[in-house]
């Protein structure tokens, strides 16, 4: 088989500068080929490189060799080897990330994101769709409609993307049959409407054999559509949609050269820019107007959506990394409650209540994710009931930013809707999402101003407000003595409480189990009472196991500089579960008991404590007095 | 709103807009930034997009080329007159033990990349303590490459791990990281060959003059074609060097390098010859052979760019 030979060709070869005047010209499409290891999808981005002379004779002669010594098509060449990429992949002979191609036809660029089929499917799939203009689902014509097939078109449908292509590859092992292919895009247009895809172009090809995808097929004259590669130069993309919204840039650094030059650097999201456009700066809300849009090639009148310019404005208003520059008139929203649906990426499942990372746009906040309403499970598009979601879970969660954000919802803007969630402690994105609205409450409920402040209060009482925050593992000695301490300085005269972890749990909070969301919970509750507590004035004693370092930071950043306290009774396990006061390790033991610290659950011990007991070195008495003698003057 | 401004942006204005928010998004969160500079193409075009991401401020790094001191002569020559034309610091390390130990391309095979490359960067950017290096990698250039991400994150002994990388949405990049941890971050990582050869020339962007042909003094050996480009190259009983008409498609040590005999003597003519050509880019390159057929994955493990 040999590649066709193009026009361009010709062309090149006896009017080069013709050639680059035309190709400079093009435009760009992205898109992401979706289906399972045998759909065919490797062999197909091979056919379309192959097919448009992107690949060199020497890689040729090595994907010949290859083809024959690990090759699954015989004698013939095996596309799919040119695509994977990394050995692991080659030797499995399986995808196993998201990889970047590229080829060139006469009327567009391509770049084309390749995701694996197996079980990080998800996970790969939202990345490579998160930047594609379009989808290829890939369907297998012997196989028809598979739930691979719902899943990937539900993924791209989610992520945004809104042109698909069906390509039912492998028509040559079905005779070319009119009937198989008209079957297939039946069953197919029925399920794409119940998920709202509203429309797909069909059409039959054969990776294998090159049917339909540079030329019509002579296989085929039933079918009066385009070949594949006709269709991607043509489909309108351009996003067009885009230029006609309101503007919006993300400001991404502040260029301050000297004393007589302020820009605002970034990326335009949607809408157009005009010199001398009444602008809006959020969340300041801030109005100027647009004095100069600059760049190296000279200032422009005007810019689009897409292109990286650098803003000046009229007036010196305040306008920092994050803010968003908008059109005056139609300014996006502000908020720190949403709904959004999260796509979860990482091993650890998410742990609702935990502070994590958010970054939209180039804003970065910390943020909370509540429980999910619901998950969605992929293969069915049922909504389950759920308390986290696992690697790959997606489901639709609130959650809550600790300062307001400016975004819009992801359906109308991509930039500042969409974002990722990142590990506070290994630094690691675990999470997408999209946010679908702003929740009312943030809204309406502001901040009362009291007017006896927590100062007057501290005052009236004479002291400083604190929370000694004990933390160990079951059986340690944690409230034997926070007891102590709390008895000994109440004989100081000072104004204390005691919260300890099984009596708020008989209240409070009675509706929390052990599981490592419920803990995380447990604690946030506990963290803000003791908040209120030290706001009265009061020196806030409490005894938790509290086993995750993040929660017990998230503790530590609710308060005032120098008002935590942490203080980690060191007791090696071995030692607690042999005292085991009230039995619960022995049935930990023997399974009665489940996720229980130091057994099947896991203990976080404190890195950077301000107080740290070895309960071998000391009695309780003389712990209680040593934490008294450090923390109160 | 609504107004008639509908203007569709070309691949290379999209590709532009795209690398020119990755410099950007690196230089507000990184603490020290910098940019290798290879003297190559594709450093010329990543160093031009820098210049445009900041402009009217020059781009707020160094430069670092990691000197082997086996490029060619007129690379030198850019190098200096590039640094000059920018207004950036220009830093330039060579690994003082390959410089002690004398390590050439000609005695020491595969150890001078590593030494003086390999090595050599990790040296550089620990000694100055940088934590995002820019790189001017593309992902059309190597079946490995193609998978890497555009923020590559590595340990503090400078690994990569490819099974091991942060996912990569929309236009969001994570650039946090621990104490002791880099990031490479490679802006032109979407572009292909020809789309660098495009742009360099409807931007007018200094290059070497090897790119194009000339008369230049060579000698075949094992299959390379390379250039005699000072006096340090042994010649074997026998070798006498002769002048060809060629020119280079990557520019990297001399001995090194293959050079591919052409008349090419523009942009256009270089770009034309480029699309009628049936090897790949690489090809001319020794460092990619030894080691098989996952070479140049190995190398990116241990700390290459």
């Amino acid at each position: 088989m040999s590649a066709p030979t193009y026009k361009t060709e010709t062309l090149i070869a006896e009017d080069i500068e013709a050639y680059l005047e035309r190709h400079q010209h093009k435009g760009l499409l992205r898109f992401i080929t979706c289906g399972s290891v045998d759909d065919g999808k490797s062999t197909l981005i091979g056919r379309l490189l192959y097919d448009s002379k992107m690949i060199f004779e020497d890689q040729l002669a090595a994907l010949e060799a290859d083809s024959k010594r690990v090759g699954t098509q015989g004698p013939e060449i095996d596309f799919a080897l040119l695509v994977d990429g990394l050995a692991a992949e080659r030797e499995q002979g399986i995808t196993i990330d998201v990889a970047y191609r590229f080829f060139t036809t006469e009327k567009r660029k391509f770049i084309v994101a390749d995701t694996p089929g197996h079980e990080q499917y998800t996970r790969n799939m939202v990345t490579g769709a998160s930047t594609a203009d379009l989808a290829i689902i890939l369907i297998d014509a012997r196989k028809g409609v598979l739930t691979q097939t719902r899943r990937h078109s539900y993924l791209a449908h989610l992520i945004g993307i809104r042109n698909f292509v069906l390509a039912v590859n492998k028509m040559d092992l079905v005779g070319y049959s009119q009937k198989v292919f008209d079957d297939i895009v039946a069953d197919y247009r029925a399920f794409a409407a119940s998920i709202g895809i509203a429309a797909f172009t069909a059409m039959p090809i054969s990776a294998f054999k090159g049917d339909n995808i540079t030329g019509p097929s002579v296989n085929t004259p039933w079918y009066k559509g385009k070949p594949l590669i006709e269709h991607l130069e043509n489909v309108d993309v351009d996003g067009a949609s885009d230029d006609s919204k309101p503007l919006r840039m993300a400001v991404q650094w502040v260029n301050r050269p000297n004393l007589d030059f302020r820009g605002f650097a970034g990326q335009i999201a949607t809408g157009a820019a005009r010199r001398g456009d009444a602008i809006r700066v959020l969340p300041s809300g801030k109005t100027s107007t647009l004095s100069r849009i600059v760049t190296m090639d000279g200032d422009l009148e005007q810019a689009v959506a897409g292109q990286s310019v650098t803003f000046c404005l009229a007036d010196e208003i305040d306008c920092s990394r994050g803010d968003v520059i908008a059109a005056a008139a139609h300014s996006p929203e502000v908020a720190d409650q949403f709904e959004a649906t999260l796509v979860w990426m990482a091993e650890e499942p998410l742990a609702p209540g935990r502070a994590y990372w958010l970054k939209l746009a180039a804003q970065t906040a910390s943020a909370r994710v509540q429980a999910p309403k619901y998950a969605v499970n992929v293969n069915t598009m049922e909504r389950l009931a759920a308390k986290t979601l696992d690697l790959n879970g997606i489901g639709v969660a609130e959650l809550t930013t600790d300062k307001p954000i400016v975004f819009e919802p992801y359906a109308e803007n991509r930039t500042l809707g969409g974002f990722i969630l990142i590990d506070k402690i290994t630094n690691a994105t675990v999470g997408a999402g999209m946010l679908n609205f702003s929740l009312r409450r943030a809204q309406n409920v502001h901040w009362q101003a009291l007017e006896v402040s927590r100062e007057a209060h501290a005052r009236l009482k004479n002291q400083k407000p604190m929370v000694l925050w004990f933390t160990g593992i079951s059986g340690s000695g944690k409230s034997t003595i926070a007891n102590l301490v709390e008895k000994k300085l109440s004989r100081m005269n000072r104004h204390t409480f005691l919260l300890d972890g099984d009596n708020i749990r008989h209240g409070l909070n009675k509706d929390l189990g052990f599981t490592d969301a419920d803990r995380i919970e447990n604690i946030r509750r506990v963290g803000e009472v003791a908040k209120l507590m030290a706001d009265a004035g009061l020196i806030v004693v409490t005894a938790f196991i509290s086993p995750f370092k993040a929660e017990r930071d998230m503790v530590r950043a609710m308060l005032p500089e120098g008002e935590f306290c942490e203080i980690f009774i060191d007791t090696p396990l071995a030692q607690a579960e042999a005292r085991d006061v009230k039995g619960l390790y022995k049935k930990a033991r023997a399974g009665k008991l489940k996720n229980f610290t130091g057994i099947d659950s896991p203990y976080e011990p404190p890195t950077n404590a301000e107080v740290r007991i070895d309960t071998n070195a000391m009695t309780p008495e003389s712990a209680a007095d040593a934490i008294i003698a450090k923390l109160i003057p | 709103m609504g107004r008639s401004v509908r203007k569709i942006l070309t691949h290379l204005e999209r590709l532009e807009a795209e690398s020119i928010h990755i410099l950007r998004e690196v230089v507000a969160e990184a603490e020290r930034p910098v940019m290798l500079y290879s003297v190559g193409k594709d450093s010329a075009v990543m160093l031009h997009l820098a210049r445009k991401a900041f402009y009217p401020s020059p781009p707020p790094f160094p430069l670092l080329h990691v000197d082997t001191t086996w490029k060619f002569r007129d690379m030198y020559a850019l190098r200096e007159r590039m640094a000059e034309e920018s207004g950036m610091e220009l830093l330039v390390h060579q690994n003082p033990e390959a410089k002690a130990r004398g390590i050439n391309p000609f005695d020491h095979g595969p150890l001078h990349t590593d030494m003086w490359k390999t090595e050599g960067l990790k040296q550089a950017l620990d000694q100055y303590g940088f934590d995002v290096a820019f790189g001017g990698a593309r992902r059309d250039e190597e079946k490995s490459r193609a998978k890497e991400r555009v923020f590559s994150f590595r340990s503090a002994n400078h690994r990569w791990d490819p099974k091991n990388q942060r996912p990569e949405l929309w236009n969001l990049y994570n650039a946090k990281k621990s104490k002791g941890e880099s990031i490479r971050v490679f802006p032109i990582s979407n572009w292909t060959e020809l789309d660098i050869w495009q742009y360099i020339h409807l931007n007018d962007i200094p290059i070497a003059p090897l790119y194009f042909s000339a008369p230049r003094p060579t000698i075949m050996r094992d299959g390379l074609l390379l250039m005699v480009d000072d006096e340090r190259f042994p010649l074997k009983p026998g070798e006498m060097p002769v002048m060809r008409s060629i020119r280079f498609r990557t520019l990297g040590c001399y001995p090194l390098t293959g050079a591919v005999e052409s008349n090419a003597k523009t942009l256009p003519e270089v770009i034309q010859e480029m699309l009628l050509t049936t090897t790949s880019e690489r090809q001319g390159r020794a460092i990619d052979r030894d080691g098989g057929d996952s070479s140049m994955e190995k190398k990116k493990q241990e700390g290459y760019f």
